[in-house]
Protein backbone atom coordinates (compact mmCIF):
# COMPACT_ATOMS: atom_id res chain seq x y z
CA UNK A 1 0.00 0.00 0.00
CA UNK A 2 2.43 2.59 1.08
CA UNK A 3 4.89 1.75 -1.93
CA UNK A 4 1.19 2.45 -4.05
CA UNK A 5 0.98 5.96 -2.60
CA UNK A 6 4.55 6.85 -2.87
CA UNK A 7 4.24 5.72 -6.68
CA UNK A 8 1.74 7.63 -7.11
CA UNK A 9 3.23 10.75 -5.28
CA UNK A 10 6.12 10.43 -7.46
CA UNK A 11 4.49 10.80 -10.66
CA UNK A 12 2.05 13.56 -9.36
CA UNK A 13 5.72 15.17 -8.98
CA UNK A 14 6.92 14.87 -11.89
CA UNK A 15 3.89 15.42 -13.38
CA UNK A 16 4.18 19.18 -11.56
CA UNK A 17 7.54 19.53 -12.66
CA UNK A 18 6.89 19.86 -16.30
CA UNK A 19 4.01 21.26 -15.86
CA UNK A 20 6.26 24.32 -14.41
CA UNK A 21 8.98 23.67 -16.88
CA UNK A 22 6.17 24.11 -19.56
CA UNK A 23 4.79 27.20 -18.21
CA UNK A 24 8.38 28.78 -17.90
CA UNK A 25 9.23 27.72 -21.80
CA UNK A 26 5.85 29.44 -22.98
CA UNK A 27 6.60 32.19 -20.41
CA UNK A 28 10.17 33.17 -22.11
CA UNK A 29 8.06 33.06 -25.42
CA UNK A 30 5.15 35.64 -24.27
CA UNK A 31 7.78 37.46 -21.73
CA UNK A 32 10.30 38.24 -24.99
CA UNK A 33 7.47 39.56 -27.53
CA UNK A 34 5.81 41.84 -24.75
CA UNK A 35 8.86 43.53 -23.78
CA UNK A 36 9.55 44.39 -27.42
CA UNK A 37 6.35 45.45 -27.74
CA UNK A 38 6.72 47.96 -24.49
CA UNK A 39 10.33 49.22 -25.93
CA UNK A 40 8.51 50.10 -29.40
CA UNK A 41 5.29 51.50 -27.38
CA UNK A 42 7.29 53.34 -24.92
CA UNK A 43 9.93 54.96 -27.28
CA UNK A 44 6.78 55.18 -30.31
CA UNK A 45 3.54 56.14 -29.03
CA UNK A 46 3.46 59.50 -28.16
CA UNK A 47 5.19 60.04 -31.83
CA UNK A 48 2.04 58.34 -33.36
CA UNK A 49 -0.34 60.94 -33.93
CA UNK A 50 -2.24 62.19 -37.10
CA UNK A 51 0.62 64.18 -38.49
CA UNK A 52 2.64 61.39 -38.42
CA UNK A 53 0.46 59.04 -40.52
CA UNK A 54 -0.05 62.25 -43.14
CA UNK A 55 3.84 63.23 -43.54
CA UNK A 56 5.85 62.35 -46.50
CA UNK A 57 9.25 61.84 -44.75
CA UNK A 58 11.21 64.67 -43.95
CA UNK A 59 14.84 65.87 -42.99
CA UNK A 60 13.69 67.03 -39.94
CA UNK A 61 12.57 64.27 -37.51
CA UNK A 62 9.56 66.33 -36.01
CA UNK A 63 7.75 67.06 -39.81
CA UNK A 64 8.73 63.87 -40.93
CA UNK A 65 5.67 60.88 -41.39
CA UNK A 66 5.44 57.30 -42.66
CA UNK A 67 2.31 58.36 -45.06
CA UNK A 68 4.16 56.92 -48.37
CA UNK A 69 5.33 54.01 -46.43
CA UNK A 70 2.06 52.56 -45.55
CA UNK A 71 0.48 52.99 -48.55
CA UNK A 72 3.14 51.32 -50.05
CA UNK A 73 3.37 48.88 -47.90
CA UNK A 74 -0.50 48.33 -48.39
CA UNK A 75 -0.43 48.34 -52.01
CA UNK A 76 2.38 46.44 -51.89
CA UNK A 77 -0.06 43.43 -49.77
CA UNK A 78 -2.93 44.12 -52.41
CA UNK A 79 -0.55 42.81 -55.28
CA UNK A 80 0.88 40.15 -53.40
CA UNK A 81 -2.30 38.63 -52.39
CA UNK A 82 -4.08 39.07 -55.03
CA UNK A 83 -1.70 37.01 -56.94
CA UNK A 84 -0.52 34.79 -54.50
CA UNK A 85 -3.42 33.39 -53.07
CA UNK A 86 -4.87 32.43 -56.56
CA UNK A 87 -1.37 31.26 -58.01
CA UNK A 88 -1.08 28.96 -54.41
CA UNK A 89 -4.68 27.61 -54.10
CA UNK A 90 -4.84 26.57 -57.61
CA UNK A 91 -1.18 25.04 -57.65
CA UNK A 92 -1.90 22.77 -54.16
CA UNK A 93 -5.52 21.83 -55.55
CA UNK A 94 -3.46 20.43 -58.75
CA UNK A 95 -0.99 18.60 -56.75
CA UNK A 96 -3.57 17.44 -54.25
CA UNK A 97 -6.10 16.57 -56.75
CA UNK A 98 -4.84 16.08 -60.56
CA UNK A 99 -1.36 15.44 -60.27
CA UNK A 100 -0.41 11.70 -60.72
CA UNK A 101 1.97 10.96 -58.01
CA UNK A 102 5.21 10.01 -60.37
CA UNK A 103 8.84 11.40 -60.01
CA UNK A 104 7.99 14.63 -61.97
CA UNK A 105 5.53 15.44 -58.96
CA UNK A 106 7.68 14.30 -56.39
CA UNK A 107 10.61 16.44 -57.92
CA UNK A 108 7.91 19.24 -57.65
CA UNK A 109 6.85 18.57 -53.96
CA UNK A 110 10.61 18.55 -52.79
CA UNK A 111 11.05 22.22 -54.39
CA UNK A 112 7.93 23.31 -52.94
CA UNK A 113 9.09 22.57 -49.41
CA UNK A 114 13.15 23.90 -50.32
CA UNK A 115 11.36 27.27 -51.61
CA UNK A 116 9.74 28.10 -48.83
CA UNK A 117 13.16 27.58 -46.92
CA UNK A 118 14.75 30.21 -49.66
CA UNK A 119 16.38 33.26 -47.90
CA UNK A 120 14.45 35.79 -49.38
CA UNK A 121 17.58 37.94 -50.38
CA UNK A 122 17.59 35.04 -52.92
CA UNK A 123 14.21 36.01 -54.74
CA UNK A 124 15.03 39.68 -54.50
CA UNK A 125 18.07 38.67 -56.45
CA UNK A 126 16.14 36.87 -59.33
CA UNK A 127 13.23 39.49 -59.26
CA UNK A 128 16.32 42.13 -60.04
CA UNK A 129 17.71 39.78 -62.89
CA UNK A 130 13.92 38.57 -64.38
CA UNK A 131 11.60 41.39 -64.07
CA UNK A 132 13.94 44.88 -63.73
CA UNK A 133 16.52 44.33 -66.13
CA UNK A 134 15.08 41.41 -68.54
CA UNK A 135 11.40 42.06 -68.59
CA UNK A 136 12.60 45.78 -67.92
CA UNK A 137 9.46 46.11 -65.76
CA UNK A 138 11.01 48.80 -63.67
CA UNK A 139 11.29 49.61 -60.00
CA UNK A 140 7.70 49.62 -59.26
CA UNK A 141 5.07 48.28 -57.05
CA UNK A 142 4.25 45.44 -59.40
CA UNK A 143 7.89 43.74 -59.29
CA UNK A 144 7.82 43.96 -55.56
CA UNK A 145 4.50 42.74 -54.94
CA UNK A 146 5.42 40.01 -57.67
CA UNK A 147 8.81 39.62 -55.75
CA UNK A 148 6.63 38.66 -52.64
CA UNK A 149 4.27 36.90 -53.80
CA UNK A 150 7.02 34.61 -55.14
CA UNK A 151 8.35 34.59 -51.68
CA UNK A 152 5.22 33.42 -50.12
CA UNK A 153 3.36 31.46 -52.39
CA UNK A 154 5.15 28.14 -50.86
CA UNK A 155 3.21 28.80 -48.11
CA UNK A 156 0.28 29.49 -49.52
CA UNK A 157 0.46 26.41 -51.11
CA UNK A 158 1.55 23.96 -48.53
CA UNK A 159 -1.55 25.00 -46.10
CA UNK A 160 -3.99 24.77 -49.39
CA UNK A 161 -2.45 20.86 -49.41
CA UNK A 162 -2.98 20.03 -45.80
CA UNK A 163 -6.22 21.78 -45.69
CA UNK A 164 -7.61 19.33 -48.63
CA UNK A 165 -5.67 16.19 -46.90
CA UNK A 166 -7.84 17.03 -43.70
CA UNK A 167 -11.14 16.69 -45.46
CA UNK A 168 -12.32 12.95 -44.80
CA UNK A 169 -12.05 10.54 -48.13
CA UNK A 170 -15.88 9.55 -47.28
CA UNK A 171 -17.21 13.18 -48.56
CA UNK A 172 -14.62 12.88 -51.45
CA UNK A 173 -16.22 9.68 -52.47
CA UNK A 174 -19.60 10.58 -51.60
CA UNK A 175 -19.81 13.60 -53.65
CA UNK A 176 -18.19 12.02 -56.65
CA UNK A 177 -20.12 8.61 -56.49
CA UNK A 178 -23.06 11.12 -57.20
CA UNK A 179 -21.69 11.48 -60.73
CA UNK A 180 -19.85 15.21 -60.42
CA UNK A 181 -16.73 15.67 -61.86
CA UNK A 182 -13.38 16.58 -60.41
CA UNK A 183 -13.93 20.25 -60.82
CA UNK A 184 -17.34 20.18 -59.35
CA UNK A 185 -16.17 18.26 -56.28
CA UNK A 186 -13.45 20.71 -55.96
CA UNK A 187 -15.82 23.50 -56.89
CA UNK A 188 -18.72 22.58 -54.58
CA UNK A 189 -17.21 20.18 -51.91
CA UNK A 190 -13.63 20.53 -51.56
CA UNK A 191 -13.02 24.47 -52.05
CA UNK A 192 -15.14 25.29 -49.00
CA UNK A 193 -14.51 22.83 -46.90
CA UNK A 194 -11.06 24.08 -47.05
CA UNK A 195 -11.32 27.80 -47.00
CA UNK A 196 -10.87 27.71 -43.50
CA UNK A 197 -6.80 26.04 -43.81
CA UNK A 198 -6.36 28.38 -46.75
CA UNK A 199 -7.24 31.38 -45.02
CA UNK A 200 -4.79 30.83 -42.45
CA UNK A 201 -2.09 29.89 -44.89
CA UNK A 202 -2.56 33.52 -46.05
CA UNK A 203 -2.47 35.30 -43.00
CA UNK A 204 0.65 33.80 -41.98
CA UNK A 205 1.69 34.53 -45.82
CA UNK A 206 0.76 37.71 -45.37
CA UNK A 207 2.57 38.84 -42.23
CA UNK A 208 5.89 36.94 -43.63
CA UNK A 209 5.26 39.63 -46.63
CA UNK A 210 4.44 42.55 -44.66
CA UNK A 211 7.48 42.69 -42.96
CA UNK A 212 10.00 41.34 -45.90
CA UNK A 213 12.57 44.16 -46.08
CA UNK A 214 15.88 42.58 -47.80
CA UNK A 215 14.26 41.38 -51.44
CA UNK A 216 12.70 44.83 -52.01
CA UNK A 217 15.88 46.34 -51.53
CA UNK A 218 17.37 44.21 -53.45
CA UNK A 219 15.14 45.29 -56.24
CA UNK A 220 15.58 49.37 -55.39
CA UNK A 221 13.01 50.05 -53.44
CA UNK A 222 13.51 54.01 -52.03
CA UNK A 223 13.69 54.94 -48.98
CA UNK A 224 12.66 58.49 -49.34
CA UNK A 225 9.39 59.21 -51.42
CA UNK A 226 7.67 62.45 -51.08
CA UNK A 227 4.60 61.16 -53.13
CA UNK A 228 2.06 59.02 -53.18
CA UNK A 229 1.25 56.65 -56.08
CA UNK A 230 -1.77 57.22 -58.43
CA UNK A 231 -4.87 55.78 -56.36
CA UNK A 232 -6.14 52.75 -57.56
CA UNK A 233 -9.97 54.34 -57.74
CA UNK A 234 -11.15 57.24 -59.74
CA UNK A 235 -14.38 59.06 -60.07
CA UNK A 236 -14.18 58.48 -64.05
CA UNK A 237 -15.16 55.13 -66.26
CA UNK A 238 -14.16 52.76 -65.59
CA UNK A 239 -13.33 53.54 -61.70
CA UNK A 240 -10.24 52.12 -61.59
CA UNK A 241 -6.40 52.46 -62.72
CA UNK A 242 -3.81 50.31 -62.71
CA UNK A 243 -0.64 53.35 -63.18
CA UNK A 244 -0.20 52.70 -59.20
CA UNK A 245 1.33 49.19 -60.36
CA UNK A 246 4.17 51.33 -62.10
CA UNK A 247 5.00 53.63 -59.48
CA UNK A 248 8.03 53.70 -57.26
CA UNK A 249 7.86 52.45 -53.51
CA UNK A 250 8.57 52.39 -50.41
CA UNK A 251 7.99 50.59 -47.58
CA UNK A 252 7.49 50.66 -43.88
CA UNK A 253 10.12 48.30 -42.24
CA UNK A 254 12.59 50.09 -44.92
CA UNK A 255 11.57 53.52 -43.63
CA UNK A 256 12.44 51.88 -40.23
CA UNK A 257 15.37 50.75 -40.97
CA UNK A 258 16.53 54.17 -42.58
CA UNK A 259 15.04 56.07 -39.28
CA UNK A 260 17.44 53.80 -37.55
CA UNK A 261 20.07 53.90 -39.27
CA UNK A 262 20.98 57.95 -38.40
CA UNK A 263 22.85 59.10 -35.80
CA UNK A 264 21.28 59.48 -32.59
CA UNK A 265 20.48 63.06 -32.39
CA UNK A 266 18.28 64.61 -28.99
CA UNK A 267 17.45 67.33 -31.13
CA UNK A 268 16.27 65.58 -34.28
CA UNK A 269 15.24 62.28 -32.51
CA UNK A 270 15.02 59.79 -35.95
CA UNK A 271 14.95 56.96 -33.53
CA UNK A 272 11.51 57.79 -32.26
CA UNK A 273 10.19 57.51 -35.66
CA UNK A 274 11.78 54.29 -36.07
CA UNK A 275 9.95 52.63 -32.89
CA UNK A 276 6.44 54.63 -34.16
CA UNK A 277 6.79 53.16 -37.83
CA UNK A 278 7.13 49.91 -35.94
CA UNK A 279 4.17 49.85 -34.50
CA UNK A 280 2.41 51.15 -37.33
CA UNK A 281 3.92 48.11 -38.83
CA UNK A 282 2.74 46.38 -36.05
CA UNK A 283 -0.80 47.74 -36.08
CA UNK A 284 -1.20 47.33 -39.78
CA UNK A 285 0.00 43.58 -40.08
CA UNK A 286 -2.79 42.92 -37.02
CA UNK A 287 -5.63 44.52 -38.67
CA UNK A 288 -4.44 42.94 -41.76
CA UNK A 289 -5.06 39.71 -39.96
CA UNK A 290 -8.04 40.55 -38.32
CA UNK A 291 -10.00 41.16 -41.59
CA UNK A 292 -8.62 37.54 -42.28
CA UNK A 293 -9.90 36.41 -39.56
CA UNK A 294 -13.10 37.46 -39.93
CA UNK A 295 -13.30 36.28 -43.72
CA UNK A 296 -12.14 32.95 -41.90
CA UNK A 297 -14.75 32.75 -39.40
CA UNK A 298 -17.54 33.63 -42.12
CA UNK A 299 -16.37 30.93 -44.63
CA UNK A 300 -16.79 28.57 -41.39
CA UNK A 301 -20.09 29.56 -40.92
CA UNK A 302 -21.21 28.23 -44.12
CA UNK A 303 -19.67 24.56 -43.50
CA UNK A 304 -21.60 23.04 -40.75
CA UNK A 305 -19.61 19.68 -39.38
CA UNK B 1 -55.89 -21.13 -67.50
CA UNK B 2 -53.01 -24.12 -68.25
CA UNK B 3 -51.82 -22.70 -71.34
CA UNK B 4 -52.27 -18.97 -70.97
CA UNK B 5 -50.60 -18.80 -67.98
CA UNK B 6 -46.85 -18.19 -67.51
CA UNK B 7 -44.29 -20.78 -66.82
CA UNK B 8 -43.38 -20.24 -63.48
CA UNK B 9 -40.21 -21.19 -64.04
CA UNK B 10 -39.29 -18.49 -66.43
CA UNK B 11 -35.93 -16.62 -65.85
CA UNK B 12 -36.25 -12.83 -63.96
CA UNK B 13 -35.63 -10.54 -66.02
CA UNK B 14 -32.08 -8.63 -65.45
CA UNK B 15 -30.60 -5.32 -64.24
CA UNK B 16 -27.48 -6.09 -64.16
CA UNK B 17 -25.22 -9.19 -65.65
CA UNK B 18 -21.19 -9.65 -64.78
CA UNK B 19 -19.00 -11.98 -66.95
CA UNK B 20 -15.97 -13.01 -66.10
CA UNK B 21 -14.88 -9.99 -63.81
CA UNK B 22 -11.63 -9.81 -62.09
CA UNK B 23 -10.11 -7.18 -59.98
CA UNK B 24 -6.60 -5.92 -59.55
CA UNK B 25 -5.54 -3.93 -56.43
CA UNK B 26 -2.27 -3.66 -57.90
CA UNK B 27 -0.66 -6.65 -58.03
CA UNK B 28 -2.88 -8.11 -55.67
CA UNK B 29 -5.72 -10.03 -57.51
CA UNK B 30 -9.24 -9.25 -55.02
CA UNK B 31 -12.04 -10.67 -57.47
CA UNK B 32 -11.42 -13.69 -59.63
CA UNK B 33 -13.25 -15.03 -62.57
CA UNK B 34 -16.77 -13.72 -61.06
CA UNK B 35 -19.72 -14.71 -62.94
CA UNK B 36 -22.90 -13.41 -61.45
CA UNK B 37 -26.90 -11.68 -62.69
CA UNK B 38 -28.49 -9.94 -60.45
CA UNK B 39 -32.39 -9.67 -60.77
CA UNK B 40 -34.20 -6.53 -61.48
CA UNK B 41 -36.27 -5.25 -58.48
CA UNK B 42 -35.11 -7.01 -56.26
CA UNK B 43 -32.32 -7.01 -53.47
CA UNK B 44 -29.17 -8.68 -53.79
CA UNK B 45 -27.03 -9.36 -50.72
CA UNK B 46 -23.11 -10.14 -50.68
CA UNK B 47 -21.53 -12.22 -47.83
CA UNK B 48 -18.27 -13.78 -46.62
CA UNK B 49 -15.58 -12.75 -44.27
CA UNK B 50 -13.59 -10.28 -43.90
CA UNK B 51 -11.30 -9.80 -46.93
CA UNK B 52 -13.61 -12.00 -49.37
CA UNK B 53 -14.07 -9.58 -52.04
CA UNK B 54 -17.46 -8.50 -51.10
CA UNK B 55 -17.38 -4.66 -50.82
CA UNK B 56 -14.87 -5.34 -53.79
CA UNK B 57 -17.02 -5.85 -55.62
CA UNK B 58 -19.75 -3.51 -54.66
CA UNK B 59 -17.38 -0.77 -55.57
CA UNK B 60 -17.11 -2.12 -59.10
CA UNK B 61 -20.47 -1.09 -59.79
CA UNK B 62 -20.00 2.32 -59.38
CA UNK B 63 -16.72 2.67 -60.58
CA UNK B 64 -15.32 4.05 -57.14
CA UNK B 65 -11.79 1.96 -57.51
CA UNK B 66 -11.39 4.29 -60.03
CA UNK B 67 -10.27 7.09 -57.58
CA UNK B 68 -7.44 5.47 -56.67
CA UNK B 69 -4.15 4.75 -59.02
CA UNK B 70 -3.15 1.51 -59.39
CA UNK B 71 -6.22 -0.21 -60.07
CA UNK B 72 -7.37 -2.65 -63.07
CA UNK B 73 -10.87 -4.09 -64.03
CA UNK B 74 -10.87 -6.99 -66.38
CA UNK B 75 -14.20 -8.66 -67.94
CA UNK B 76 -17.58 -6.69 -68.15
CA UNK B 77 -20.58 -5.48 -66.19
CA UNK B 78 -23.23 -5.12 -67.98
CA UNK B 79 -26.39 -2.41 -67.00
CA UNK B 80 -29.47 -2.91 -68.79
CA UNK B 81 -31.22 -1.80 -69.94
CA UNK B 82 -28.88 -0.56 -72.71
CA UNK B 83 -26.07 -3.31 -71.87
CA UNK B 84 -23.67 -0.94 -71.11
CA UNK B 85 -20.68 -1.91 -69.97
CA UNK B 86 -20.17 -0.13 -66.82
CA UNK B 87 -16.64 -1.11 -66.17
CA UNK B 88 -15.67 -0.32 -69.76
CA UNK B 89 -12.75 2.55 -70.04
CA UNK B 90 -15.20 4.30 -72.89
CA UNK B 91 -17.72 4.69 -70.46
CA UNK B 92 -17.61 7.98 -68.74
CA UNK B 93 -17.45 6.97 -64.88
CA UNK B 94 -19.62 10.33 -64.89
CA UNK B 95 -22.44 9.74 -66.72
CA UNK B 96 -22.43 5.48 -64.87
CA UNK B 97 -22.84 7.07 -61.59
CA UNK B 98 -25.81 8.38 -62.23
CA UNK B 99 -27.62 5.51 -63.04
CA UNK B 100 -25.96 3.99 -59.79
CA UNK B 101 -26.17 5.22 -56.19
CA UNK B 102 -24.13 4.00 -53.15
CA UNK B 103 -24.54 4.33 -49.79
CA UNK B 104 -21.24 4.06 -47.48
CA UNK B 105 -20.71 2.20 -44.46
CA UNK B 106 -20.35 5.43 -41.69
CA UNK B 107 -23.10 7.75 -42.53
CA UNK B 108 -20.89 10.80 -44.36
CA UNK B 109 -23.47 13.48 -45.50
CA UNK B 110 -21.69 16.85 -46.84
CA UNK B 111 -20.55 19.33 -43.87
CA UNK B 112 -23.86 21.79 -45.68
CA UNK B 113 -27.47 21.74 -44.83
CA UNK B 114 -29.80 19.08 -45.04
CA UNK B 115 -31.51 20.76 -48.05
CA UNK B 116 -28.33 21.02 -49.70
CA UNK B 117 -27.13 17.81 -48.85
CA UNK B 118 -30.18 16.01 -51.39
CA UNK B 119 -29.99 18.98 -53.81
CA UNK B 120 -26.73 18.65 -54.47
CA UNK B 121 -27.28 15.18 -57.00
CA UNK B 122 -29.90 17.40 -58.52
CA UNK B 123 -27.56 20.05 -59.48
CA UNK B 124 -25.25 17.58 -60.80
CA UNK B 125 -28.31 16.74 -63.24
CA UNK B 126 -28.95 20.32 -64.01
CA UNK B 127 -32.45 20.79 -62.06
CA UNK B 128 -31.67 24.74 -60.36
CA UNK B 129 -35.22 25.36 -60.63
CA UNK B 130 -35.66 26.88 -56.86
CA UNK B 131 -39.43 25.42 -56.87
CA UNK B 132 -38.61 22.23 -58.95
CA UNK B 133 -35.25 21.74 -56.22
CA UNK B 134 -37.79 22.50 -52.86
CA UNK B 135 -40.69 19.87 -54.70
CA UNK B 136 -37.62 17.10 -55.70
CA UNK B 137 -35.95 17.27 -52.35
CA UNK B 138 -39.56 16.69 -50.50
CA UNK B 139 -40.29 14.02 -53.04
CA UNK B 140 -36.94 12.49 -52.15
CA UNK B 141 -36.73 12.93 -48.46
CA UNK B 142 -40.21 11.28 -48.58
CA UNK B 143 -39.23 8.23 -49.98
CA UNK B 144 -36.14 7.75 -47.93
CA UNK B 145 -38.76 8.43 -44.56
CA UNK B 146 -37.22 11.28 -43.31
CA UNK B 147 -39.06 14.36 -44.24
CA UNK B 148 -41.20 14.10 -41.09
CA UNK B 149 -38.35 14.28 -39.21
CA UNK B 150 -36.26 17.07 -40.94
CA UNK B 151 -39.26 19.11 -42.78
CA UNK B 152 -39.08 22.06 -40.03
CA UNK B 153 -35.16 22.05 -39.89
CA UNK B 154 -34.27 21.85 -43.72
CA UNK B 155 -31.33 24.60 -43.54
CA UNK B 156 -29.73 23.22 -40.19
CA UNK B 157 -26.30 21.24 -41.20
CA UNK B 158 -26.64 17.83 -41.73
CA UNK B 159 -24.24 16.95 -38.47
CA UNK B 160 -27.39 17.96 -36.49
CA UNK B 161 -29.35 14.73 -37.21
CA UNK B 162 -28.59 11.35 -35.42
CA UNK B 163 -26.79 8.67 -36.91
CA UNK B 164 -29.21 6.59 -38.17
CA UNK B 165 -31.02 9.99 -39.50
CA UNK B 166 -27.55 10.95 -41.13
CA UNK B 167 -27.37 7.58 -42.76
CA UNK B 168 -31.51 7.87 -44.43
CA UNK B 169 -30.14 11.19 -45.33
CA UNK B 170 -26.96 9.71 -47.08
CA UNK B 171 -29.89 7.21 -48.76
CA UNK B 172 -32.07 10.41 -49.94
CA UNK B 173 -28.70 12.08 -51.55
CA UNK B 174 -28.03 8.85 -53.23
CA UNK B 175 -31.93 8.58 -54.42
CA UNK B 176 -32.13 12.26 -55.50
CA UNK B 177 -30.40 11.66 -58.91
CA UNK B 178 -32.90 8.54 -59.14
CA UNK B 179 -30.36 5.83 -60.20
CA UNK B 180 -31.95 2.69 -61.32
CA UNK B 181 -29.40 0.16 -58.92
CA UNK B 182 -28.56 1.46 -55.19
CA UNK B 183 -25.65 -0.16 -53.67
CA UNK B 184 -25.05 -0.37 -49.95
CA UNK B 185 -21.88 -1.01 -48.21
CA UNK B 186 -22.95 -2.17 -45.19
CA UNK B 187 -25.09 0.40 -44.62
CA UNK B 188 -25.77 -0.31 -40.72
CA UNK B 189 -22.97 -1.27 -39.14
CA UNK B 190 -22.33 2.09 -37.55
CA UNK B 191 -26.00 2.23 -36.06
CA UNK B 192 -28.00 0.82 -33.14
CA UNK B 193 -30.63 -1.66 -33.67
CA UNK B 194 -33.75 0.84 -33.82
CA UNK B 195 -31.78 2.55 -36.73
CA UNK B 196 -31.26 -0.38 -38.32
CA UNK B 197 -34.73 -1.61 -38.80
CA UNK B 198 -35.50 1.69 -39.87
CA UNK B 199 -33.19 0.95 -42.77
CA UNK B 200 -34.14 -2.01 -43.46
CA UNK B 201 -37.69 -1.09 -43.63
CA UNK B 202 -36.68 1.63 -46.49
CA UNK B 203 -34.83 -1.08 -48.15
CA UNK B 204 -37.94 -3.72 -48.29
CA UNK B 205 -39.41 -0.24 -49.40
CA UNK B 206 -37.16 1.09 -52.51
CA UNK B 207 -37.18 -2.36 -54.26
CA UNK B 208 -39.91 -1.60 -55.66
CA UNK B 209 -38.61 0.24 -58.23
CA UNK B 210 -34.65 0.29 -57.94
CA UNK B 211 -32.63 -2.98 -58.05
CA UNK B 212 -30.01 -3.03 -54.95
CA UNK B 213 -27.23 -4.76 -53.95
CA UNK B 214 -26.15 -4.78 -50.16
CA UNK B 215 -22.88 -5.70 -48.45
CA UNK B 216 -23.96 -7.17 -45.08
CA UNK B 217 -21.64 -9.08 -41.97
CA UNK B 218 -25.01 -9.18 -40.79
CA UNK B 219 -26.81 -12.57 -41.48
CA UNK B 220 -30.04 -12.08 -40.05
CA UNK B 221 -29.80 -8.85 -42.07
CA UNK B 222 -29.27 -10.79 -45.26
CA UNK B 223 -32.07 -13.32 -44.28
CA UNK B 224 -34.31 -10.55 -43.38
CA UNK B 225 -33.64 -8.32 -46.84
CA UNK B 226 -32.28 -10.27 -49.82
CA UNK B 227 -33.93 -11.85 -52.63
CA UNK B 228 -30.76 -13.44 -53.73
CA UNK B 229 -27.62 -14.33 -51.91
CA UNK B 230 -24.39 -14.21 -52.88
CA UNK B 231 -21.28 -16.46 -50.96
CA UNK B 232 -18.09 -14.65 -51.53
CA UNK B 233 -14.65 -16.51 -50.02
CA UNK B 234 -11.03 -15.23 -51.25
CA UNK B 235 -12.39 -13.22 -54.36
CA UNK B 236 -14.43 -16.12 -55.27
CA UNK B 237 -18.47 -16.49 -55.67
CA UNK B 238 -18.86 -19.52 -54.03
CA UNK B 239 -22.48 -19.60 -54.63
CA UNK B 240 -25.70 -17.24 -55.82
CA UNK B 241 -29.45 -18.71 -55.21
CA UNK B 242 -32.53 -17.71 -53.89
CA UNK B 243 -31.82 -15.96 -50.39
CA UNK B 244 -33.91 -19.02 -48.73
CA UNK B 245 -32.18 -21.96 -50.73
CA UNK B 246 -28.56 -20.59 -49.47
CA UNK B 247 -29.78 -20.02 -45.89
CA UNK B 248 -31.61 -23.19 -45.70
CA UNK B 249 -30.08 -25.63 -48.28
CA UNK B 250 -26.79 -24.65 -49.35
CA UNK B 251 -25.53 -26.50 -52.31
CA UNK B 252 -21.61 -25.92 -51.21
CA UNK B 253 -20.33 -27.47 -47.89
CA UNK B 254 -18.71 -23.85 -47.56
CA UNK B 255 -21.48 -21.80 -47.31
CA UNK B 256 -22.80 -24.18 -44.77
CA UNK B 257 -20.11 -23.78 -42.85
CA UNK B 258 -19.84 -20.10 -43.60
CA UNK B 259 -23.56 -20.03 -42.02
CA UNK B 260 -23.23 -21.84 -39.12
CA UNK B 261 -20.40 -19.89 -37.82
CA UNK B 262 -17.50 -22.73 -38.23
CA UNK B 263 -15.15 -19.28 -39.44
CA UNK B 264 -15.66 -16.23 -40.55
Amino acid sequence: MIDTHRLIARRKRQDLIFNVLGIACTLVGIVTLVALLADLAVNGLGRIDWQFLTSFPSRKAANAGVLSAWVGSLLMMVVTITLAVPLGVAAGVYLEEYARKNWLTTIIEINIANLAGVPSIIYGLLALGLLVYQFHLGQTLLVGGVTLAFLVLPIVIVATREALRAIPTGIREAAYALGATRWQVIKDHLLPYSAGGIATGTIIAMSRAIGETAPLVTIGALAFIAFLPDAPVQSQFPFVNFKWLDSPFTILPLQMFNWVDRPNNPDNDFHRNAAAAGLVLILMTLSLNAVAIVIRYRLRKRIKW
Amino acid sequence: MVGSAPATAAPPELKAEIKGLSFFYGQHQALKDVNLALPVNAVTALIGPSGCGKSTLLRCFNRMHDLYPGNRYVGEILLRPGNMNIISPRVDPMEMRLRVGIVFQKPNPFPKSIFENVAFGLRLKGINNRNVLADRVEAVLRSAALWDEVKTRLKQSAYALSGGQQQRLCIARALAPEPEMLLFDEPTSALDPAATAHIEDLIFQLKDHLTIVIVTHNMQQAARVSDETVFLYHGEVIEADKTSTIFENPSKELTSEYLTGQFG
